[in-house]
């Protein structure tokens, strides 16, 4: 594995095109009666960095689900890139698409090692038939060797993925998404039981990432919002209730009342 | 939490490269040793001391070992088609039992075909039907005349009841002990359909007293040897299909899903195909062993679809280790050893041996014989 044409972090590219990537119009998603999400409408631009704040129950996992075909919406339209309709596919259709999803606790395959976690992510044929004859090229290595890096496990490919740190855990998932080489990641809470170090580190990432790609992050962590935020959507029951930079929004009376005030 | 990832350690592919040649990705030297002696065992020794040493030289190994070794190979093969969807897919199917007997009475109609006029009532009709005065074969038993097509339907009818059944419960996302207990109940129904005088399979008695198979005496001591090498050759053949799989990729996502679902679909995989798939494998590899079994113990009737037996099934592979390939083998051999022990020894209590088996492994040895083993 070499180390040497390994990207660097903070390279971000620009993007020449400054179309929309995803779009939710109107999506309503209740349960029993509750309402998750009440009309809800979002655009994220193609390679912009969105931060998605909001109470506990305001609908930020649902809208997640909705995106990448975990719940079907009652109402409403989601579409990814030119005219993909999200609600008609499933979560694996949607995956290949190019939608990245980054759960709130970290989710990988404990007993496979960190190597074989980037290899299963990695975007391929995955069919049943090609993996059962699946082989892996010298490019392939180069690519799970350039995630490795960015991701701050070089050291640790052989590492059982189970025995890792839980800030380690998050990074392996976070490098389990850019292994897919998605248009649009999501990321639920992706700081969560970081140290400070690594909540910086992720930080930088993400922002090397924008402008290549899409990234939509939940955090609840203020401050990691706000050393990554250029533009802020705040959820209230199921739907927007501010958006626009984080100054903006901090001092939206309304964001104010329901959030940031308690 | 770590612990947990820890025993799960011996998951597939831990220390195997995907690059490594495909020799080398199945087994190490010391597994390729291990093989190799079995097989001289099973193929060369077993032979000479059935058929070339004299009934009265203490070497002589007799029939009714070279039965029960048989016997136990066949199940061996079940315990590794359970472990594919049990150890490391996750699915933990009590139904595997309906496989085997499927095969079994594929298997087993030929056998009676090969009876011919043989039977009390001399007619070309096995018995059960001269009692139940049928004039003709009912359309089941077309062909069954023929090796090749109860070959055929051995391991297509298990294989495609598992493919249709298992398309439809993953689909619907039917998981975890809800998928045991369909399973449950599906071996169930099939048995009191094969009760059935009508279904045309024997009804209670099923299948017995066969003469022949493939125009050889099924008692005859080179059949018998022939039989048992068979059941060997596909045992070993069995192991090493699985082994492949399970250090294919193919087997890293059944891992996958075992352990994250939701992760594996999210990364694009479809999970359903992956757990159909592997369902599938799983009952015809139960199948060959059902039509493997028959021509050697010589019944089938449907208690073998008895919930029970498929309850017992999931039992070996928990002894000897799920996760584990040579587990589930191990597992199996202990398990039917014990039972040909205490079967002949104490009659009336196999099944509280069984039960305390069960739960001293599930206290003590959460990880199997071979979890033991690897300890150390």
């Amino acid at each position: 594995m070499k180390a040497t044409d390994l990207p660097e972090l903070g390279a971000a590219g620009t993007v020449a095109e400054h179309g929309v990537v995803l779009y939710l119009d109107g999506i309503s998603v209740s349960f029993d009666g509750f309402k998750a999400l009440n009309s809800l409408s979002l655009a994220i631009d193609a390679g912009e960095l969105r931060c998605v704040i909001g109470p506990n129950g305001a609908g930020k996992t649902t809208m997640m689900d909705v995106i990448t075909g975990k719940t079907r919406p009652d109402e409403g339209r989601a579409v990814f890139g030119q005219s993909t309709d999200l609600t008609r596919l499933s979560e694996a259709e949607i995956a290949h698409a190019g939608i990245g999803r980054k759960f709130q606790k970290p989710t990988i395959f404990e007993p496979l090692t960190v190597f074989e976690n980037l290899e299963l992510a990695m975007k391929a044929d995955k069919t049943v038939r090609a993996t059962l004859f699946s082989r892996l090229s010298g490019e392939d290595g180069d690519r799970i060797a350039s995630t490795l890096a960015m991701v701050g496990l070089r050291e640790a490919p052989d590492r059982v993925a189970g025995l890792l740190s839980h800030g380690q855990k998050q990074w392996l998932e976070i490098g389990m998404l850019l292994m897919q080489e998605p248009k649009l990641l999501l990321l639920d809470e992706p700081v969560a039981g970081m140290s400070d170090h690594e909540t910086e580190r992720t930080a930088e990432l993400f922002v090397s990432l924008a402008g290549t790609r899409s990234l939509v992050v939940v955090e609840h962590d203020m401050a990691f919002i706000e050393s990554i935020a250029r533009k802020v959507t705040v959820l209230h029951e199921g739907s927007v209730i501010a958006e626009g930079p984080m100054e903006q929004v901090k001092n939206d009376p309304r964001v104010i009342e329901v959030y940031l005030g308690r | 939490m770590s612990a947990t990832a820890a025993s799960l350690m011996q998951g597939p592919g831990s220390h195997v490269r995907p690059q490594d040649s495909l020799f080398l990705r199945l087994y190490g030297p010391r597994g390729w040793s291990i093989l190799a002696i079995c097989s001289v065992i099973a193929f060369v020794v077993f032979p000479l001391l059935h058929l070339a040493a004299p009934a009265s030289s203490a070497f002589h190994v007799s029939s009714f070992w070279v039965t029960l070794v048989g016997k136990i190979m066949c199940y061996a093969i079940v315990a590794l088609a359970l472990d594919l969807v049990w150890g490391y897919t996750g699915i933990l199917s009590l139904g595997h039992g309906l496989f085997f007997a499927l095969g079994g009475y594929g298997m087993g109609m030929y056998l009676m075909r090969q009876i011919g006029r043989e039977g009390q009532y001399q007619s070309n009709l096995p018995d059960f039907m001269v009692f139940l005065d049928w004039k003709d074969f009912p359309w089941q038993w077309w062909n069954t005349d023929q090796f090749w097509w109860a070959v055929l339907l051995a391991v297509a009818v298990p294989g495609l009841l598992a493919f249709v059944f298992g398309y439809f419960a993953f689909r619907s996302r039917v998981k975890g002990v809800y998928f045991s207990i369909i399973t449950q109940a599906l071996t169930f129904a099939a048995m009191l359909l094969f009760f059935r005088n009508n279904t045309g399979f024997g009804g209670n008695n099923g299948f017995t007293d066969f003469k022949r198979i493939l125009g050889f005496s099924v008692t005859a001591p080179h059949t018998r040897m022939a039989l048992f090498c068979i059941t060997a050759f596909f045992l070993i053949g069995t192991l090493l299909l699985a082994r492949w799989v399970v250090t294919s990729k193919f087997g890293r996502v059944l891992t996958a899903i075992r352990d994250a679902e939701a992760r594996a679909m999210f990364c694009g995989y479809n999970t359903v195909h992956y757990k159909v798939a592997i369902f599938t494998v799983s009952a015809v590899l139960c199948g060959i062993a059902g039509a493997l079994y028959v021509p050697q113990v010589g019944i089938i009737n449907p208690s073998e679809m008895s919930p029970a037996n498929s309850i017992e099934i999931a039992i070996w592979v928990a002894v000897g280790g799920r996760g584990s390939l040579a587990g589930a083998i191990l597992g199996a051999g202990l398990v039917n050893g014990a039972k040909s022990f205490f079967t002949v020894a104490f009659p009336e209590y196999w099944l509280f041996a069984l039960g305390a088996i069960f739960i001293g492994v599930t206290l003590f040895m959460p990880r199997g014989v071979v979890g033991v083993l690897h300890r150390k």
